[in-house]
């Protein structure tokens, strides 16, 4: 249960290419708009087509420009969600579902899969209503339930919560994670929030400007994005372009201070460091600031820090629980940047 | 009255109708998907028949279609069969002018339809022609039906080109509109403005068709906003 993606595609202006593997588990794609990773799953669907490279899903191969093997989206078994969840307007749920199930030739047969399908994601009561009739989050089940009854070798499912309201994405995201789990294949998840990326993937793979920027395990990719757009993409927001000072310290030059790197770490185009990775009080790194301005979130505050002789400085974020700055809280305040938390980026 | 005139230009108009529901559908459904330029060639060609003047479009038949002109000479002596002036003769002339309308209306229909439609039941193995009969069809049928509603009714009114290719014999050829021309010629005014009245009901039952049509679409465009979805059912351009 696996697949293998190794892909190029020329749009012109953009070029897609884009290399990895999966195996019984959860990878996402993690991208801003635009940054090709809808279309590396229309790649593997057989709706659009690669100019080179190989797709192979559980053994078999999809795609393969050299052998000149290319198979219709049908024969290739690979469901895909997509963001408005497709769903077919003049057909009921139970219609839906019915077309889903159209590969398996037994009519006996299909008409169980069916039933059993209607019962799993609690479809009955539904069944006769029309998609237009249907909540998001139905949509949303009746998708899914129609993807699984047609067999696919893997499920695809680009920005499955973008459709819906906040306040039901996180509920239905447990509903999703289910589904996954029952699922118990290959899973190419595509998102742009961070977050649900990393709730519900095991692996991660960054997208940027049609390449992969960063690969592996989720907490390896967050804990090291290894490029600026990576981290960005995984929450970071403090970022400086940083060039390395003679005695080992990089200078992180938007922000105006000189920083000491973790052991054997080398310098890189970029730094930073998460906002919740600044501490107060004096150590490695310490740097006086003076406070810019407060922003309150809901549950925490985001102080932003500039250092005290650095006035033309980008100000730094610095976020913490409401209750540590209130004990806190001053015009001035040192902090330091501990080492073991700053992240080296290439641009 | 001698209700034939009436009843030849139901069937001219009912067969041709039948043939470009087919053709400007099959045109439509290649031509939305064809590349930019391609379809803007094509375009212009297949509309031109829209803007021609009808007695254009006759000549235009009778220099192929004429005994003594390449196609009609030649299905004359293979087939003995002379292809004017008979009341067939009438539905080449009906259906080029028609084709337009259809390819027109269904094309816009066909163009406004979501892909993404297309695309998950093809990955959930559906096979096209399914994806063609059961989905886009059905989520363009206001727009065709409309198309096809259109017309039958420009082929009920066609004169100019069925008067050239058809000509007028009473009994055999004659159509409303050629009727209702022969008669105002022939200063017959009262059974003329018969055929008037006939001509004007059909319309009016047509048009009245065409905007019942329009106004359910609306309907069901209004249905799926309610439902929150993201697909656009777009039919104010019919």
């Amino acid at each position: 249960m696996s697949i293998r993606v190794d892909i190029e595609k020329n749009f012109g202006s953009f070029r897609l290419e884009t290399a990895f593997e999966a195996e019984n588990e959860v990878l996402a794609l993690l991208g801003a708009s635009g940054c090709g990773k809808s279309m590396t799953l229309k790649c593997i669907a057989g709706i659009v087509k690669p100019d080179r490279g190989h797709i192979e899903v559980d053994g078999v191969t999809l795609f393969d420009s050299e052998k000149r093997i290319n198979l219709t989206p049908q024969e290739r078994m690979t469901g895909l969600m997509f963001q408005n969840y497709a769903l077919f307007p003049n057909m009921t749920v139970l219609g839906n579902l019915r077309a889903g199930a159209r590969r398996e030739k037994n009519k006996a047969l299909r008409e169980k899969n069916v039933a059993d399908m209607m019962e799993m994601f609690g479809l009955n009561e539904l069944k006769n209503r029309l998609p237009a009739q249907l909540s998001g989050g139905q949509q949303q089940r009746v998708a899914l339930a129609r993807i699984l009854v047609s067999s696919p070798r893997i499920l695809m499912l680009d920005e499955p919560f973008s459709a819906l309201d906040s306040h039901l994405r996180f509920r239905l995201e447990q509903e999703v994670r289910e589904v996954i789990r029952r699922f118990g294949k290959t899973v190419l998840l595509v998102s742009h929030d961070r977050d649900e990326v990393f709730r519900l993937s095991d692996s991660i793979a960054v997208m940027n400007g049609g390449r992969i920027e960063a690969y592996g395990g989720k907490h390896e990719v967050f804990r090291n994005p290894r490029t600026r757009q990576a981290a960005v993409l995984t929450g970071c927001k403090n970022i400086s372009r940083a060039s390395a000072l003679g005695d080992g310290r990089v200078l992180a030059e938007d922000w105006g201070v000189a920083l000491s790197l973790p052991q054997g770490a080398q310098a890189k185009p970029c730094i930073g460091t998460r906002m919740h990775d600044i501490c107060a009080g004096d150590g490695v790194n310490a740097v006086d600031c003076a406070v810019v301005s407060e922003i309150e979130n809901p549950f925490s505050i985001t102080v932003m820090l500039r250092p005290v002789d650095r006035p033309q400085a980008v100000p730094v974020g610095w976020e913490m629980p409401k209750e540590e700055w209130a004990r806190l809280r001053a015009e001035r305040i040192r902090v330091c940047f501990p080492p073991e938390n700053l992240l080296t980026l290439e641009e | 009255m001698d209700f034939f005139p009436l009843y030849n230009s139901l069937r001219i108009a009912l067969i041709s109708t039948v043939i470009i529901f087919f053709v400007g559908i099959f045109a439509a459904y290649y031509i939305a998907k064809a590349p930019r330029m391609v379809k803007g060639v094509l375009d212009v060609i297949l509309t031109l028949p829209l803007v021609l003047p009808p007695t254009v479009v006759g000549y235009l038949l009778l220099r192929v279609l004429g005994p003594k002109r390449v196609v009609g000479r030649w299905v004359l002596e293979t087939f003995g069969v002379k292809m004017t002036m008979t009341w067939w003769s009438a539905i080449f002339a009906t259906t080029v002018v028609i084709f337009p309308l259809m390819y027109r209306t269904a094309r816009g229909a066909f163009e406004s339809f979501d892909e993404t439609l297309a695309y998950s039941g093809k990955s959930i193995g559906l096979s096209n022609s399914y994806i063609f009969w059961r989905i886009r069809m059905p989520y363009c049928r206001q727009g065709i039906l409309a198309g096809t509603v259109l017309a039958f009714a420009r082929a009920l009114g066609e004169y100019g080109a069925t008067s050239m290719i058809a000509g007028y014999t009473p009994g055999r050829t004659a159509t409303i509109s050629t009727t209702v021309y022969q008669l105002w010629r022939t200063n017959d005014d009262a059974l003329a403005f018969k055929w008037v009245m006939v001509n004007m009901a059909i319309s009016f039952v047509v048009l009245l068709a065409v905007n019942m049509l329009e106004k359910n679409a609306g309907q069901s465009r209004h249905a799926a906003r309610r439902g929150g979805r993201a697909v656009n059912v777009d039919s104010s351009r019919y």
